[in-house]
């Protein structure tokens, strides 16, 4: 059996986490340079406020109407989303977390009877232990897990808690959901299906495997399988080894100087460096890329890319920025507006596995000491503290980010205060 | 006598085959031993003092608070003071705790008089803050311990 844990509109659930003030309030949070609406609490959901709705355009109208808007905070929701996930870890031994969001809990070997009762259990030590209420279904398989969990969402009664054990639910359910909404299908999927006669998920259910498999893929045939109950879909408790790393951000605004592009780019290789060593691993490859903007049809535009070979691979910020140089200095065209600007890291693994290269030594002992100390000191004393000059110091490019909260688990300086 | 040594081969001696693409963490002897006398002490040790571990019993559950205001002198919880708040403890009358009042955060007293839970400070010059009617007390969390810094730099 699987359980899938998702917590309510996450990140706006962060934000009221730690301002009493927000209750029944309508929160958006926005996405990177503050660009349009990518999480909504209940109340914003309730004001008719979408996903995607672009903020500029309508800030006045919603500020109006109540709505307040954060920048999005991933130091705060990434630890938040810490904090949740191990919660689940005290109850179940096996967790996938799937998503910042949303956790596959293996249920096996747990006595039928009592999920509902641990799954409640899980759902309230959430919200004592972060304030963040989760939804959960439970299934014999993934996908029906996800079922579950949407119909605990969309029903009240639940108490945020429901799992299709048997057959006769599980076949009310599907026959009154869209196959849109079940997990995997694409629009595609279900104009052909639609086309095929099959015109729910109970209907898929229904539907013959190899039926299925001629006339789409494997991919499908999988879940028509695990509508039916038979779980093709394990639960991946290792994550794959990363084939590759981006760091890319858009500019708050345009940036039409060589110089600054080059701080841009520095920053960005050295945050992806950091990243590569976060993670163990060294690079060969690095891609630079640039883009106007794509939404101005009237403006030029270019969208370049550069690859650079490393002659070693590394995770020496300073060989990083180098190549990241070397490859801007190719690409770079004066008279463009450019929007956004990212670096692509390429052909991952760890550093044992590296192949050797006769002119160029690997990343000496000592430059891997160096990093390990400029990573604890930016670590100790807040990222980006310990910089190579090349990244800029005052830097009019940066992401616009003008609604932040304060990191309140993540920075000494920005904790929630209490009155006495 | 075998030696056990640190990957980045900052020791010699006998190298332990590592697999391809597995990080594997050894044990580095901080001190070189010479050939002769291992560390009386070497049996015996235990591992260092951590604050977090004596303090912090469900990090999930455990935040920290900075406090403002004067109210909780009388409690040793003074302006400035950093408090370390555990979310998932159930309030009990006469324990400090954090709680939602008007849209804010307040560090007081919980207290109970004749099955009414109030707020109290501790400081003869602020008032206890009651709930009538139509108002909730809202319990935001339990105050486990303060950190309280002496000579200010």
């Amino acid at each position: 059996m699987f359980a899938l844990a998702d917590c309510n509109n996450f990140y706006a659930s962060c934000e009221k986490a730690f301002n009493p003030a927000l209750e029944g309030v309508p929160v958006v949070v926005l996405s990177n340079n503050d660009g349009c609406c990518i999480a909504r609490s209940a109340e914003a959901k309730a004001l008719g406020i979408q996903m995607g709705t672009p903020w500029h355009l309508f800030e006045k109208e919603l500020k109006k109407k109540g709505v307040v808007a954060f920048s999005s905070n991933y130091a705060l929701y990434g630890n938040m989303a810490s904090r949740v996930t191990s919660v689940y870890r005290e109850h179940v031994p096996h967790v996938e977390v799937y998503s910042i969001d949303e956790s596959f809990l293996g249920l096996d070997g747990m006595p039928e009877e009592g999920l509902r009762d641990m799954c409640r259990a899980i759902r309230a030590q959430v919200m004592s232990y972060t304030g963040i209420p989760i939804g959960v279904g439970i299934g014999p398989t993934k996908t029906l897990a996800k079922v579950a969990n949407h119909y605990a969402k969309k029903n009240a009664h639940t108490g945020g808690v429901y799992g299709l054990t048997n057959d006769l639910e599980t076949e009310m359910v599907l026959g009154k959901l869209d196959l849109a909404d079940i997990w995997g299908i694409a629009p595609r999927t279900k104009t052909k299906l639609l086309s095929l006669g099959i015109k729910t998920p109970l209907d898929l259910r229904r539907a013959d495997p190899p039926f299925i498999r001629n006339n789409f893929t494997v991919v499908q045939e999988r879940i028509c399988r695990e509508l039916k109950g038979e779980s093709c879909l394990p639960l991946e408790l290792v994550q794959p080894a990363r084939k590759n790393m981006c760091t890319s951000r858009s500019f708050g605004r345009f940036v039409t100087d060589y110089d600054e592009m080059v701080q841009a780019v520095s920053t960005y290789a050295s945050r992806a460096a950091e990243k590569l060593r976060k993670a163990g691993l060294v690079a060969n490859h690095l891609t630079v890329f640039l883009e106007t903007n794509k939404f101005n049809k009237d403006e030029p535009q270019y969208y370049p890319a550069q690859v650079v070979t490393l002659s070693c691979a590394s995770a020496d910020t300073r060989r990083l920025v180098k190549a990241a140089h070397r490859a801007l200095r190719v690409i770079w065209r004066d008279g463009y507006r450019y929007k956004k600007a990212g670096i692509l890291l390429g052909d991952l693994h760890p550093p044992q596995a590296a192949q050797l290269n006769l002119f160029m030594p690997k990343d000496s002992i000592r430059s891997d000491k160096l990093m390990q100390a400029m990573d604890r000191l930016n670590h100790k004393h807040g990222r980006s503290k310990v910089i190579l000059a090349a990244n800029g110091m005052q830097v009019g490019w940066k992401l616009k980010a003008e609604l932040l909260s304060p990191g309140y688990t993540t920075h000494w300086d920005g904790l929630p205060k209490a009155n006495a | 006598m075998s030696k056990i040594v640190a990957l980045n081969g900052s020791n010699c001696g006998a190298p332990i085959p590592v697999r391809i693409g597995r990080p594997l963490a050894l044990p580095v002897y901080l001190a070189r031993i010479p050939a002769g006398f291992p560390s009386p002490a070497e049996d015996f040790e235990d591992a260092p003092l951590d604050l977090n571990e004596r303090y912090i019993k469900r990090p999930a559950a455990t935040y920290f608070i900075r406090v403002t205001g004067h109210s909780m002198v009388g409690a040793g919880i003074h302006d400035g003071d950093l408090l370390i708040v555990d979310r998932s403890v159930k309030p009990v009358p006469g324990c400090i705790v954090v709680a939602a009042v008007n849209g804010e955060l307040t560090v007081k007293r919980l207290m109970q008089k004749q099955g009414e839970y109030y707020l109290k400070a501790e400081n003869p010059v602020y008032p206890a803050i009651r709930f009538g009617e139509g108002t909730e007390l809202r319990i935001w969390g339990v105050v486990q311990h303060v950190i309280h810094s002496v000579n200010k730099a």
